[in-house]
């Protein structure tokens, strides 16, 4: 008998789950149920190239639809609504564009969760407003691109990537750009205080008006948003405000169905979750990641894949871990950021480059003397190195990274190999 | 219509066919090579796309650009004729190209 995985969103994590599947001899049917009225796409050009106008929505398909007919790979268009796990079935909701509510059942004999996140939403005076955006998919992308106007105002809300991102894209098309941090600066949570200064610098000099401690109290505008308001009275007048405060799992599906959930969907080193029918994988996943020995959900498209290549090996029997190093990048401008590893807990920062007014530097985050995350800004040598380091536990000298005359090659030669003995 | 060769590190080999104006990248992805992981999505960011270009072809294809070179420099499966897959746009003259991967990407 024919054995069925269905597979519950289609984006990063679904599109390779579905190729490693076929990679990995799965031989039964696959099915991808997605709400979004298109294939697996690229989404972190939404906020960078896709927005600027540099890439065209027909260059972010992830894979052809070609391929997926080739591998007898099927897609749905609808929204599971349920999952029956005692009878291994699941309730999709609209159907193929069917908007009556006509609901229909599924039966699995695997089921892979690959739900990711959404936006969180601000619940403020004026926050229904026309011309107020978020963005995480391509419809919200198409809207913004669609409300840009040369020369108007507008208003990003919250300092994080995806709006630095939006600031930097809006600029080059020619909006004024004003952008309200509500924390004490940019990208607060995720960098150093030193990288947070280069970022506010560079934006700065493209002509961001960027203003931190202030909290958006709500919008004003007839129908349409005109003005950003402040709690402490200050006032932005906007034609367009995009709204970028972080995103949430989509976990819900998972919590009804009685599936662990804490900070995303639990899963083993396997990506398995409570049920053993069941995987997880994306951002909607929270995994023991093994190079920094603790829980973690992560929000990034190389973390989707490589769960994904997990899980689809779960599904097919065989039990594969990974030493998955997290890493992300960002693009903003001309500068290229590229992030290895996870900064939290860190006790040391040495700075290799010019973060003052220079436009390529790479800040490195040392605990006890072991490298532990680095930010590479136009540094694709020192993003690669770090890796290296942080993935094979690698002792090195921090000192010595700061020195610019020591080649980057040989802040890792010259040191002592790794300390088998140092574990996570 | 022209046509690329893909070979993985244990032999196997995939033939597809060029389409002019994508990167090799893109086609790789297109036609499930495996090997060719992209997690950048074509960024030069990821350098999971590390191809070795057969002997003469590096002449087609050309040569490393600065910032592909740093991201290739500290690969461990380096080799002169290296080049990020999506780096390389797709021509008619590279009808025949033989590309090899690697063992391991980044
Ligand atoms: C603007 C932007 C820029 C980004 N830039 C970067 C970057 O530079 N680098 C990087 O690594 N990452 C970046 N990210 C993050 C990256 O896009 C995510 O980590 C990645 O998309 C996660 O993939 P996923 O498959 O887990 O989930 P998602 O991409 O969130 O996809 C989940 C899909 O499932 C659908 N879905 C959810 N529930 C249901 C249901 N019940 N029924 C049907 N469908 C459902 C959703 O609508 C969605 O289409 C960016 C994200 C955004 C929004
Ligand atoms: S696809 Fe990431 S470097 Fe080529």
């Amino acid at each position: 008998m024919t054995r069925t995985c269905l597979i519950v969103g289609a984006s990063h994590a679904a599109a390779q789950l579905t190729t490693s599947l076929r990679q990995e001899g799965w031989e039964g049917d696959i099915l991808v149920i997605g709400d979004e009225p298109h294939m697996p796409y690229q989404r972190p050009p939404l906020s960078k190239a896709f927005l600027s106008g540099e890439k065209a929505a027909e260059s972010l398909p992830i894979r052809p639809a070609a391929f997926y007919q080739k591998n007898d790979i099927q897609f749905r268009q609808g929204r599971v609504t349920a999952i029956n796990r005692d009878q291994q079935t699941l309730t999709l909701v609209g159907g193929d564009g069917e908007k009556d509510g006509k609901s229909e059942q599924l039966s699995y004999d695997k089921l892979a969760l690959c739900t990711g996140a959404r936006v969180r939403k601000v619940e403020l005076p004026g926050s229904d407003l026309d011309g107020i955006h978020y963005l995480r998919n391509m419809a919200d992308a198409e809207s913004i691109k669609a409300s840009v106007v040369e020369g108007r105002h507008s208003v990003i809300v919250g300092g994080g990537y995806i709006g630095l991102e939006a600031a930097a894209s809006l600029r080059e098309l020619g909006m004024h750009v004003t952008l309200l941090e509500r924390g004490p600066r940019l990208l607060g949570r995720v960098t150093a205080p030193e990288v947070s200064e280069f970022y506010h610098r560079v934006h700065t000099e493209s002509g961001v008006r960027i203003h931190t401690n202030i909290a958006v109290s709500g919008f004003s505008g007839n129908g349409r948003v005109q003005k950003v308001i402040c709690a402490d009275g200050a006032e932005f007048p906007a034609d367009l405000v995009v709204v970028g405060v972080g995103v949430l799992p989509n976990t819900e599906l998972a919590e009804v169905a009685g599936l662990n959930v804490d900070n995303g969907i639990v899963v083993d080193e396997h990506c398995r979750t409570s049920d053993q029918n069941v995987v997880a994988a994306g951002d909607c996943a929270n995994q023991f990641n093994r190079v920094y020995g603790c829980r973690v959900r992560l929000e990034s498209v190389p973390n989707a894949t490589e769960q994904a290549r997990v899980a689809a090996a779960s599904i097919c029997g065989e039990s594969r871990t990974s030493e998955f190093l997290p890493w992300f990048w960002s693009d903003q401008y001309d500068l290229k950021l590229q992030i290895a590893g996870l900064s939290r807990g860190y006790d040391q920062l040495v700075i290799r480059g010019d973060r003052l007014t220079g436009r390529s530097f790479a800040a490195f985050y040392f605990r006890e003397g072991r490298l532990i995350a680095a930010d590479c800004v136009n540094r694709p040598q020192e993003f690669v190195l770090s890796k290296r380091i942080i993935a094979q536990n690698l002792a090195v000298q921090p000192d010595r990274f700061a020195d610019e005359s020591v080649p980057v090659k040989e802040l890792l030669l010259a040191d002592s190999p790794a300390l088998a003995s140092a574990g996570g | 219509m022209g046509s690329i060769t893909f070979i993985e590190h244990h032999g196997a080999e995939h033939a597809v066919e060029i389409e002019t104006g994508k990167s090799l990248m893109q086609i790789a992805m297109d036609n499930g090579v495996p090997g060719i992981d992209a997690d950048c999505g074509g960024e030069a960011a990821c350098g999971t796309c590390h191809v070795i270009v057969d002997g003469n072809w590096i002449s087609a294809t050309g040569k490393a650009g600065d910032e592909e070179l740093q991201m290739l420099d500290m690969t461990p499966d380096r080799a002169p004729t290296s080049r990020l897959a999506c780096q390389i746009i797709a021509t008619d003259a590279m009808d025949g190209l033989v590309a090899h991967l690697p063992e391991f990407q980044m």
